[in-house]
């Protein structure tokens, strides 16, 4: 069943590249989606991983695989129309790379090896290049080149990162190997020099992948010139493949115990992370850089919650999930939207509540979400981190969270409300919005308003799973 | 120290040298020719690591040196093909700055790595310091080249680096793993050829310094 799930992907998305007919080449997407989602949820409720086991899923992998369906989902819909709408572009490499990225992501998810997990990682990395360069602008060309080289070079130094985690084992009996369960059952005899020198180097080649500032240079690039429809997986999945790379190093860590490296990097990291990206929004005149953004400053919260701990590595579970959905509808939307203006700069782009409604419509509604206002769910894990930061007597974590998340909402509210609300350029007309491009970020916001309403107990039991891994407990 | 293993060390050393020599060569067909046969070097010694030849190591060593000896300096070559631009880099003054620094990344490699905890089969080898001088002189190239092609050999030197730290571990870690990671190598440097095709032909340059149209 595992692999099927990580095979699925890559066996279409090679049938994809060689199909000649368009129509059935777009096909491929909805179905493989459909088919992939059919396999995650006979699959779930999983067993616990078999120890040694290299696939297996855990309450964190699943979230991170059922994440990856839902929003792939919604893209894959999406990209029927999208794709539609730009007959003039070759889109074999597109929807074969998507389709691709898709084992990739599902390989993150269900690695309980950690150089395998690095081999899914860098696989979606590079998987994503053709989708970030598809526009084949001048800027895209150098997006895509910023983006290979700054995720490269992270790449690298996350690959050392592990190596050196396998050498901490070696000399410890049992131990030795990158084997997920091997290396947390022998974590306490793990050499402390290597296990915080890999620590170090994982911190900075995952954080890369993840965007967490000073690391994050390619994303407003990347996320900038790729369709809405790679933004949304770059930004909602590969981000959440490298966050999963980073609690699996925090497991080690936790049960290594102490001397093995603490939380406290990650959450500088974050907070700077969100400080930046806070100031950057606020001058921010491109819409889709200023969702990267966006993503960098949630990318912020998710590592303040993975560096508390406890209660603040279940908000962060959550947020993950939160985030990811609530900025892929903006994606989505952002792309309707540059469409019909032929811009994405926010002199241009005005008044899209005339022209668009329901992308400008909901470009509004994902604001609201993404900035964590109630009652959508980012609300929810926001609150939940805060009062985690409280309780775990970090009262300055606490107030640094709210400043800066006021000065992303301000920043991220000026600039949308302006494009969205203010008068249409002169000569403009309301267009006619589609249903594959409209419904697939509806159907986002829908989840992320439902989610804020009501949260299925099956979803707070993977997030409580997810942070009871770090907790020692299995 | 057998035989094998004085073999080990002496190509270490030779990939270490290549490194002050990727440095040095400022046209970029001879960049690629070095991290070529540094490459090549560093693919062999897999296969001199255990007492015993084993399969999986015969295969990793195999695929290392066809991987990084042939088809990816092959696929540059192929990328540099139709760059209309002489691919010389121009050296910024007349003192080799890349390889001094490259000089000093390397003493400083062997003067600090065994400080570090090793196993005791590994104390005194070659390999360790070899590999954190690798890493350094391939952040070096990363950021001193001013060519597209130039930085992904630097790219290519960094992996070198981040590869030779792997072998003292060769014979822990799975083969699916380890083809994997090649696997990666190959595709990164597969779609870094492509975009720097692009790159030639929307800029008519390989310099990356045009490629200034993105800033906040």
């Amino acid at each position: 069943m595992f692999v099927a799930l990580v095979l699925i992907g890559p066996i279409l998305g090679a049938a994809a590249f060689l199909l000649p007919r368009r129509g059935m080449r777009l096909a491929l997407l909805p179905a493989g989606a459909a088919a992939h989602l059919a396999l995650t949820l006979a699959a779930l409720p999983a067993p616990a991983p078999a120890p040694g086991a290299l696939l297996g899923l855990d309450p964190a992998g699943t979230l991170v695989l059922v994440l990856t369906d839902g929003l792939f989902l919604a893209c894959s819909v999406y990209a029927l129309g999208y794709l539609r709408e730009r007959p003039d572009r070759d889109d074999r490499v597109f929807v074969a790379c998507m389709l691709g990225f898709l084992g990739a992501a599902s390989l993150a998810a269900l690695a309980r090896h950690l150089g395998l997990l690095w081999v899914a990682v860098e696989s979606a990395t590079l998987l994503g290049a053709p989708l970030v360069h598809f526009g084949r602008r001048p800027a895209s060309v150098e997006a895509t080149w910023k983006y290979l080289m700054v995720c490269g070079a992270g790449a690298s130094l996350a690959l050392l990162g592990t190596f050196f985690l396998a050498y901490a084992g070696l000399g410890n009996p049992g131990g030795g190997g990158l084997g997920l369960d091997a290396l947390i059952h022998s974590a306490p005899g793990l050499s402390r020099t290597w296990l915080r020198l890999a620590y170090a180097f994982l911190l900075v080649g995952y954080g890369t992948k993840m965007g967490l500032a000073p690391l994050h240079t390619w994303k407003p690039d990347a996320y900038g010139e790729a369709p809405g429809v790679a933004g949304t997986l770059l930004a909602g999945v590969l981000t959440s493949t490298a966050f999963l790379a980073l609690l699996r190093v925090r497991q080690v860590c936790v049960a290594a115990g102490p001397g093995a490296g603490s939380g406290t990097p990650l959450v500088v990291l974050g907070l700077a992370s969100m400080a930046v990206a806070g100031v950057f929004i606020v001058g921010q005149r491109d819409l889709k850089r200023l969702l990267a953004y966006s993503s960098v400053e949630n990318m912020g919260v998710l590592a303040v919650g993975l560096g508390l701990g406890g209660a603040g590595v279940f908000a962060a579970c959550l947020h993950m999930v939160f985030a990811a959905v609530a900025e892929g509808a903006m994606f989505l939307c952002a792309g309707n939207i540059q469409r019909v203006y032929g811009s994405k700069h926010l002199d241009e782009v005005r008044g899209a509540w005339r022209l668009l409604p329901w992308s400008g419509g909901m470009l509004t509604a994902g604001f609201f979400a993404v900035t964590g206002s109630p009652p959508f769910a980012p609300f929810v894990s926001e609150f939940t981190l805060l009062s985690a930061a409280l309780r775990a007597g970090r009262p300055w974590v606490a107030g640094l969270l709210l400043a800066f998340s006021m000065l992303a909402f301000l920043g991220l509210g000026r600039a949308v409300l302006a494009a969205v609300l203010d008068s249409p350029p002169a000569g403009m007309r309301r267009v006619h919005e589609g249903a594959w491009t409209t419904l697939p970020p509806l159907a986002l916001l829908a989840v992320a308003a439902g989610l804020g309403l009501w949260m299925p107990p099956a979803l707070r039991g993977l997030a409580q799973g997810g942070a009871a891994l770090l907790a020692g407990r299995p | 120290m057998n035989a094998a293993s004085g073999a080990v060390e002496l190509l270490v050393a030779a990939a270490m040298a290549l490194n002050l020599a990727a440095l040095g060569r400022l046209r970029a067909r001879d960049g690629i020719r070095s991290v070529a046969q540094q490459g090549a070097l560093l693919g062999c010694v897999p296969a001199l690591l255990a007492a015993h030849p084993r399969a999986s190591l015969l295969l990793l060593a195999s695929g290392t040196v066809l991987v990084k000896g042939y088809l990816v300096p092959r696929m540059l070559r192929g990328a540099l093909r139709g760059a209309a631009s002489p691919d010389e880099e121009r050296p910024r003054s007349g003192v080799p700055y890349g390889v001094l620094l490259g000089a000093a990344a390397t003493a400083a490699a062997l003067r600090f790595a065994p400080r570090l905890p090793v196993l005791a089969a590994q104390r005194g080898s070659l390999i360790l310091p070899a590999s954190f001088a690798t890493i350094a002189s391939g952040f070096l190239l990363m950021g001193t080249r001013s060519k597209a092609i130039g930085q992904v050999l630097g790219y290519l030197v960094l992996e070198n680096g981040v590869f030779l730290f792997g072998l003292l571990l060769a014979e822990s870690t799975p083969l699916i793993v380890e083809m994997g990671v090649l696997l990666d190598l190959f595709a990164a440097a597969f779609v870094a050829g492509i975009v720097i095709h692009r790159i030639q032909a929307t800029f008519a340059s390989l310099d990356t310094r045009r490629l200034n149209l993105l800033k906040d």
